[in-house]
């Protein structure tokens, strides 16, 4: 699969010749087909030198697929694809990087038992005179790239420690490694908390005035406005349209991507709040967080702001059993309980929805029932030990419809879902449990603008049937419109507690960076 | 209008059209092709049929029987994610044991002379109840400790099969009851094969505990967070595998009507053979019994096909060899190609 083609090579060769074509890399008239589905049909897409183009559409819009069809893992089933103005056919990942398309992925791929270095510079490592890998070069250039794009992380800690935005982190500075012409970017700011996204923004600015074209997918419609140059719209696999990102709306966009409009963002509800549900009192996690006190109530929704590293993920997994604390405890109803594993949480009606759906979420190469329904085989529809089918396939199916999981059958295999949708499936897995408590670890991940609001909307009727509801988020607008309360961390203590009513991203920023 | 699509085609799947072909058809084919190939090689070589030989048939799976059993287990384990390295010397072990409880009155050198003449469940439950005890051990070393199956099943397939010779010191077990061999006469141990099979077929496929064990083999974190006690589960599967293990063993004793320490060398490999040849994935989470069953018919057919043409034991054995390893380049290839489209 490594090998270059020929035809490639002297395409790169020639592009030499013609240093300006007018566009980087384009596609006209691309299809492609999985068993089932259309994921592109007749769709085309430019890219200028030095610009930032978005990429926006609804989830399973083929946003992933053509850009995969770009970084030479899928061919296309028809159409052509230009590099600099020459005819190429791209046959594997490698082919692509070869001729300086780089792409940093959706989903994280970094090898959790390699130190950060080893992997940025896998199957490039440099070596010494005796050809073994030389670590200590390895270590300059990899100070180097963190230099200038100023990353702090350490190059020889093992990816395993990392956080899931640390570890986006370094995806982007190996993806920048390559120093390629083209750069695609599938949803790198999922994961990363404001910081570290003004950060990244730094970075393609860099880029970008260096000449390189940057695709960069979003379901968030204010770094559109932000670092977009000019955007696509892609809606069930067909092409839309292009403009320049300042001479739309907001609402101009959500009707191109989901061709109707999109009346209310945050569906926040004002509910009775109850007695309280979930009582936390100094819980700590030793080297990770300290004394965590809190209450949530039936009904309320708190939300949990912070930076990366804040230990917002590490207390989920604490409440959660995932990883037991050192010392505190929790009370749920009023009663003391010692939640050692997830099995004790989940059979205290507790759920939680994880950050990182690729490692805690997707049972990848099982189908979308056997994904959806393995939390609440717990304690219902079996009787005997026996699956109870019908009555399970039954509640997977409305789940799937009512959260609008874009899939042929519930027998299609979660890896082959889009991103949003694997989210979709996961909160599904979750809800069908019908918790009390339920923690959410960036539940909208990933998700589109549509399914956004309508998740929102399932939670929001969940508070208001006495759900507890803790949501961790990075996106503050999401925080500020659907908490009752904030509780914000930083470095593993809780620095403060805001009301609905005198929150701001200010006060949040302010409480959260201290 | 997503909704729709994903209702409209979710119906059709329920009557069954949504769900792919089954893999074992492939490995059905297989099967039917290996057969056919040695039907014609007898007619040129040996000058009469292959199949159209009951006997030679019923002789055929007589002998993967035993095999047949303990790869029933061995694919739940493997499809957990892990290995079963001591199926084989469980299957000697248990063979002793049960054999040193069945031995009738008639014979001079009982083991234990004031224990003749048990009434067959004794024996077959004692087989039985070292089976899962072995399985218990490779499964809470496996669960607790965190050493790896390959590891801990290691250990018990070098101490249970110390444990077979140390017994009798070398001396094989014999003089066994009637109602005992009765287990391993005429065709009861295929009997025994094909109920253990569906017992496991239905609960893999049906039964919660089936579910979790998928889950398990892929993704195990995400299983754990998903509410599965993995460590409790892990143990059960092994367990199971221990008591099937056992089971093969007293059916083995019973069929030779005596018990030897050597019994059941390397059938932990022919185990894992026939699961990996019906399509179980080393990788874990994927696997079928009903493939497994195919898979152990397949390693039949080829040794009986091989003795019908007179081929050297040792070349057979090369032969096989090469054959397990082509089925484990067809997984990996089969796991590349999934993320290649
Ligand atoms: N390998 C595959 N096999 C089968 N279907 C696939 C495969 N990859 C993608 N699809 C389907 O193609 C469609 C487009 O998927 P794609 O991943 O490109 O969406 P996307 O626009 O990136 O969505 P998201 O915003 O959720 O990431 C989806 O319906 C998806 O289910
Ligand atoms: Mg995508």
């Amino acid at each position: 699969m490594t090998t270059i083609s020929p035809a490639t090579m002297a395409a790169v060769r020639a592009s030499k010749a013609i240093p300006n074509a007018e566009y980087l890399l384009s596609a006209e008239g691309v299809r492609k087909e999985f068993p089932g589905v259309v994921a592109l049909d007749d769709v085309s897409f430019r890219l200028r030198r030095g610009t930032v183009h978005a990429l926006m559409g609804e989830n399973g819009a083929g946003k992933s697929t053509l850009m995969k069809i770009l970084a030479g893992i899928y061919h296309p089933d028809e159409g052509t694809i230009k590099l600099k103005g020459v005819d190429v056919r791209l046959q594997s990942p490698l082919d692509a990087l070869e001729n300086g398309i780089a792409m940093i992925h959706q989903e994280l791929n970094l090898m959790p038992f390699m130190t950060v270095a080893e992997n940025i510079w896998i199957r490039r490592e440099p070596k010494n005179r005796f050809g073994f890998v030389d670590h200590s070069e390895m270590r300059r250039m990899t100070a180097k790239l963190f230099e200038r794009l100023k990353i702090k992380i350490d190059p020889e800690i093992e990816v395993r420690h990392l956080s899931v935005a640390s570890r986006q982190m370094v995806e982007i500075a190996k993806a920048v490694s390559y120093e390629s012409d083209v750069l695609i970017m599938d949803e790198p700011t999922s994961a990363l908390t404001e910081t570290e996204v003004g950060h990244l923004f730094e970075i393609i600015g860099d880029l970008r005035s260096h000449g390189i074209g940057i695709v960069y997918i979003t379901h968030k419609m204010n770094e559109l406005f932000e670092i977009a140059d000019e955007f696509s719209v892609f809606r069930d696999g067909k092409y839309i349209g292009t403009h320049s990102s300042t001479d739309v709306t907001r609402d101009d966009i959500i009707k191109m991507m989901v061709g109707r409009e999109i009346t209310q963002m945050f569906p926040k509800e004002v509910v009775p709040i109850g007695d309280t549900v979930l009582s936390v009192k100094n819980l700590t996690l030793n080297d990770v967080f300290y004394d965590i006190s809190f209450d949530v109530r039936a009904g309320e929704i708190l939300g949990v702001a912070g930076l990366v590293g804040s230990g917002r993920s590490n207390v989920a997994e604490t409440l959660f059993g995932v990883t037991p604390a050192s010392s505190g405890s929790i009370e749920i109803n009023g009663k003391p309980i010692r939640i050692d594993s997830p099995n004790t949480a989940i059979r205290n009606r507790m759920a939680f929805l994880t950050e990182d759906r690729k490692d805690t979420g997707c049972l990848l190469i099982l189908d979308i029932l056997e994904n959806m329904q393995v939390a609440v085989l717990q304690d219902q529809f079996v009787k005997g030990g026996f699956v109870k089918e019908k009555q399970a396939y039954a509640a997977c199916e409305e789940m799937s419809r009512k959260l609008r999981v874009k899939t042929p059958n519930l027998y299609e295999r979660i890896e082959n879902l889009s991103g949003g949708n694997q989210q979709k499936v996961l909160i599904g897995r979750w809800l069908l449990t019908n918790p009390r408590i339920l923690i959410l670890d960036e539940p909208t991940r990933g998700i589109d603008v549509g399914a956004k609001a309508e998740i929102h909307r399932f939670v929001t009727e969940l508070a208001r049937d006495g759900v507890a509801v803790i949501m961790i988020s990075s996106e503050l607008p999401e925080v500020l419109g659907m908490s009752d309360r904030i509780m914000v961390m930083h470095e593993g203590r809780v620095t403060g507690f805001l009301d609905r009513a005198e929150a701001t991203q200010i006060k949040i920023m302010e409480l959260a960076a201290r | 209008m997503n909704t729709n699509l994903a209702a409209e085609t979710a119906g059709n799947a329920v009557s069954g059209s949504g769900r792919r072909l089954p893999q074992e058809l492939n490995i059905f084919f297989i099967l039917i092709a290996i057969a056919l190939i040695f039907e014609v090689l007898g007619w040129i070589f040996a000058g009469q049929s292959f199949l159209l030989n009951p006997q030679r048939l019923t002789i055929m799976i007589l002998q993967v029987s035993v095999i047949g059993i303990i790869s029933v287990g061995v694919t739940q384990v493997i499809i957990t994610g892990g290995i079963d390295l001591s199926s084989g010397s469980v299957v000697g072990m248990t063979a002793m044991i049960a054999a040193g409880f069945a031995q009738s009155s008639t014979w001079a050198r009982a083991i234990y002379p004031s224990l003749t003449d048990l009434p067959a469940i004794v024996p077959i439950a004692t087989g039985l109840i070292i089976g899962v005890l072995a399985g218990l051990i490779n499964g809470a070393l496996i669960a607790y400790t965190r050493i790896p199956p390959f590891i801990a099943t290691l250990g018990m397939m070098v101490s249970a099969r110390g444990i077979s010779k140390w017994y009798t010191k070398g001396q094989p077990v014999s003089g066994l009851t009637e109602q005992f061999n009765f287990i391993g006469s005429s065709v009861a141990p295929v009997v025994v094969f094909l109920v253990v099979a569906l017992i496991f077929h239905i609960a893999l496929r049906y039964t919660r505990y089936g579910k979790f064990t998928y889950a398990i083999g892929a993704n195990v974190q995400a299983a754990r967070v998903s509410g599965i006690n993995v460590e409790a589960h892990l143990l059960k599967v092994y367990a199971i595998a221990g008591l099937l293990a056992g089971l093969a063993g007293v059916v083995t004793a019973a069929r030779a009507q005596t018990a030897q320490s050597g019994m059941g060398v390397m059938y932990e490999l022919d185990a894992i053979a026939a699961a990996v040849i019906g399509g179980t994935s080393l990788s874990g989470g994927v696997g079928r019994i009903t493939g497994t069953v195919i898979g152990t018919i397949i390693l039949g057919v080829m040794t009986s096909g091989f003795t019908f043409l007179r081929v050297d034991a040792y070349y057979q054995e090369v032969i096989k060899g090469m054959i397990i390893v082509a089925a484990v380049v067809v997984d990996v290839y089969r796991q590349k190609a999934r993320r290649k489209v």
